[in-house]
């Protein structure tokens, strides 16, 4: 079992690498890390997201349900600087305005983002992935010299160990097993050390037993990091959820528990189309 | 990062770099020091022949750092390559002095041909050779600058990018087939006399042209091996297979990619600069689109992504080119054609592929 590392030889966790750094304008003092005010995105004439306000509190685990179409990727585009809203406000702290930065200034602000499909470089191997995610200088020069020092080389060794891959570090990306790829992808996020982390659906065609390693994965991240989870599997997001937000046409339809959720009307009639 | 620590790893190269070594060192030996008569001798022609090989290697390497390494499909390597050709034209032109046919002391023939009284301000400066070293770089480097900008900015990829490399090669083709652009129009420039004072029909001077060809296609391998070890060359590698990805984690991806095409323009430009004294002309042909085609031919041939793959597909097939042109010269762009289709159906990783896949076998 490959995932047999995961939490066990590092409980406390490997703490210079998973730590996010904030970027020094990051200003979490009122509570929220993220503020999502008033977003509405139109795509054709469809509105994949109608005045949406979400506000994501530092340190929180937060999961995002809904049913298809509910704009849950179009946010977590908003968010990452792939799409542009057309009204709206996207802050990060209370200084960084993400509207006006583009992907990899933002990733480079501490949002870091995993997608649905798992998304690794398959000609790398497992280590060199980790490398090029590694928090550091990304300008083209110093990227064309650069050289890892051990502190680096610890990190990695680090991320490597909490993802459970210490062995395919040198086996190439391309052939990880599905949940391995998407560990991998976990693990090139927290090279990046963000302080948000965006995760679209993690557990996708994974075992259960891949899945509750990845639960556990998560939980610990949190705390640490801001993470927002996009989920589907009802039973992975009762595992984890502390608090969770119902999105349904492109606004937030509510928030609360698992349990507070699950029993709310209007969620059962969104799900079951009553 | 030291050189053997560079080719520690990358046993084709190893080879490609100790074959280099010999035949810069053997060949031009056999041509100077043995008499003509003997059956070992090396002619004039066959070392200026391979001279030329050593030039489209050069430009290969060009083509599959960006092709191979960037995924970037360039269509239009041709043009960097001939506008480095160009550079060094212009300043051999130059150094004609008033030894043309109609005797300016300033002015190229064709100038003279054209009635034009003055030298235009873009052939100022050329005839100072270390000028027209720098502009042999410097040329096809802004050129790949300005149009890369322009198109890795806006995200154009893919065939998209192929197309427009191609309309690029087009029609700089087209302006230098003008005679008012000041390059010779159809003609080119030719006729050229010397180099740095030599005679280009001295044995010496070829000999020299020779190994400066082969030193600078050993040295540009060993910058591009560096260039894909390095961090900057596994990004480029996840820029070709994960473009959005890149972006994701903080990469500025347009700059990567701008990067690695000006680097391959530059070395395309140098590969034009050692053509042109060897081969003694450049005229707009260069620019010909089909000219390009047949670089990524080379590349794909060889083996993708490898370097030594490149050469020695550059090398391969103008080997075959000028064996199959003599004899069946019609028939040349047709098996070129079948052969990339070969290729590209039973040999995706090239020759070099098909090597390393028996190997695999064996092992």
């Amino acid at each position: 079992m490959t995932g047999a590392h995961v939490l066990t030889t590092n409980p406390a966790g490997p703490a210079s690498a998973i730590d996010g750094v904030a970027d020094p304008r990051l200003d979490t003092t009122h509570g929220p890390i993220l503020y999502l005010e008033d977003i509405s995105v139109t795509f054709d004439g469809f509105r994949a997201l109608n005045q949406l306000t979400l506000y994501i509190d530092d340190g929180e685990l937060r999961c995002i349900i809904g049913p298809n179409g509910a704009g849950k990727t179009t946010m977590m585009d908003v968010i990452t600087g792939k799409t542009r809203p057309d009204r709206g406000t996207a802050f990060f702290g209370q200084i960084i305005d993400l509207l006006e930065l583009d992907e990899p200034a933002i990733a480079q602000a501490g949002i870091g983002r995993k997608f649905q499909k798992p998304s690794v470089f398959e000609e790398l191997s497992v280590f060199e992935n980790l490398e090029l995610a590694m928090r550091t200088d990304k300008r083209t020069w110093p990227t064309l010299f650069a050289k890892l020092n051990g502190a680096q080389r610890d990190d990695i060794e680090d991320v490597l160990q909490t993802i459970g891959l210490p062995e395919q570090r040198r086996q190439r990306a391309g052939s990880l097993s599905h949940g391995q790829k998407q560990w991998l992808e976990i693990g090139m996020l927290l090279m990046q050390r963000p302080k948000l982390l965006l995760v679209d659906e993690p557990v996708a065609g994974m075992t259960h037993q891949e899945t509750e390693r990845t639960a556990e994965l998560l939980l610990s991240l949190a705390g640490k990091h801001s993470v927002v989870v996009v989920e589907h599997d009802m039973e992975f997001v009762r595992s984890i959820a502390r608090k969770v937000t119902v999105l349904h046409e492109g606004s937030v339809l509510t928030e609360g528990s698992m349990d507070e959720v699950q029993q709310d009307q209007r969620v059962i009639e969104v799900y079951l189309g009553a | 990062m030291g050189i053997s620590e560079l080719l520690a790893r990358d046993a084709g190269g190893r080879v490609f770099l100790t074959l280099l070594v010999l035949v810069g060192v053997f060949l031009p030996s056999l041509h100077l020091l043995l008499p003509e008569t003997s059956p070992l001798h090396i002619s004039a022609y066959t070392l200026t022949l391979i001279g030329k090989y050593l030039c489209y290697a050069l430009l290969a390497l060009a083509v599959d750092l960006v092709w191979g390494f960037g995924g970037i499909l360039s269509l239009g390597h041709g043009a960097f390559f001939a506008l480095g050709g160009y550079a060094m034209g212009m300043h051999m032109m130059r150094q004609i002095g008033d030894r043309g046919v109609y005797g300016n002391p300033l002015l190229p023939d064709f100038m003279v041909f054209l009635n034009w009284t003055e030298l235009p301000w873009y052939w100022l400066g050329f005839d100072r050779f270390w000028f027209a070293a720098l502009m042999v770089l410097l040329v096809p480097g802004s050129l790949a600058f300005v149009f890369g900008w322009l198109a890795f900015r806006s995200r154009v990829t893919g065939v998209y990018l192929s197309i427009i490399t191609q309309a690029l090669t087009y029609a700089l083709m087209l302006a230098f087939f003008r005679n008012e652009m000041g390059f010779g129009g159809n003609n080119g420039l030719t006729d050229f006399k010397d180099i740095l004072g030599f005679s280009l029909q001295a044995d010496g001077t070829r000999v020299f042209l020779f190994v400066t060809t082969a030193l600078c296609l050993g040295l540009a391998y060993i910058a591009c091996r560096f260039v894909v070890s390095s961090k900057l060359g596994r990004v480029v590698v996840a820029v070709r297979d994960a473009e959005s990805r890149t972006r994701f984690i903080g990469y500025r991806v347009e700059w990567f990619k701008l990067w690695i095409f000006v680097f391959s323009a530059v070395l395309a430009g140098l590969a034009g600069a050692l053509y042109v004294p060897q081969v003694g002309i450049i005229n707009p042909g260069e620019f010909s689109p089909l000219n390009s085609l047949e670089l990524v031919i080379w590349v794909a041939v060889g083996g993708r992504a490898t370097l030594y793959g490149a050469v020695l597909g550059a090398i391969l097939v103008n080997y075959s080119k000028t064996v199959f042109t003599a004899i069946l010269p019609e028939v040349w762009l047709f098996a070129l054609g079948a052969l990339f289709v070969l290729v590209t159906l039973f040999l995706p990783n090239g020759l070099i592929g098909l090597l390393s896949q028996r190997r695999g076998e064996r092992a």
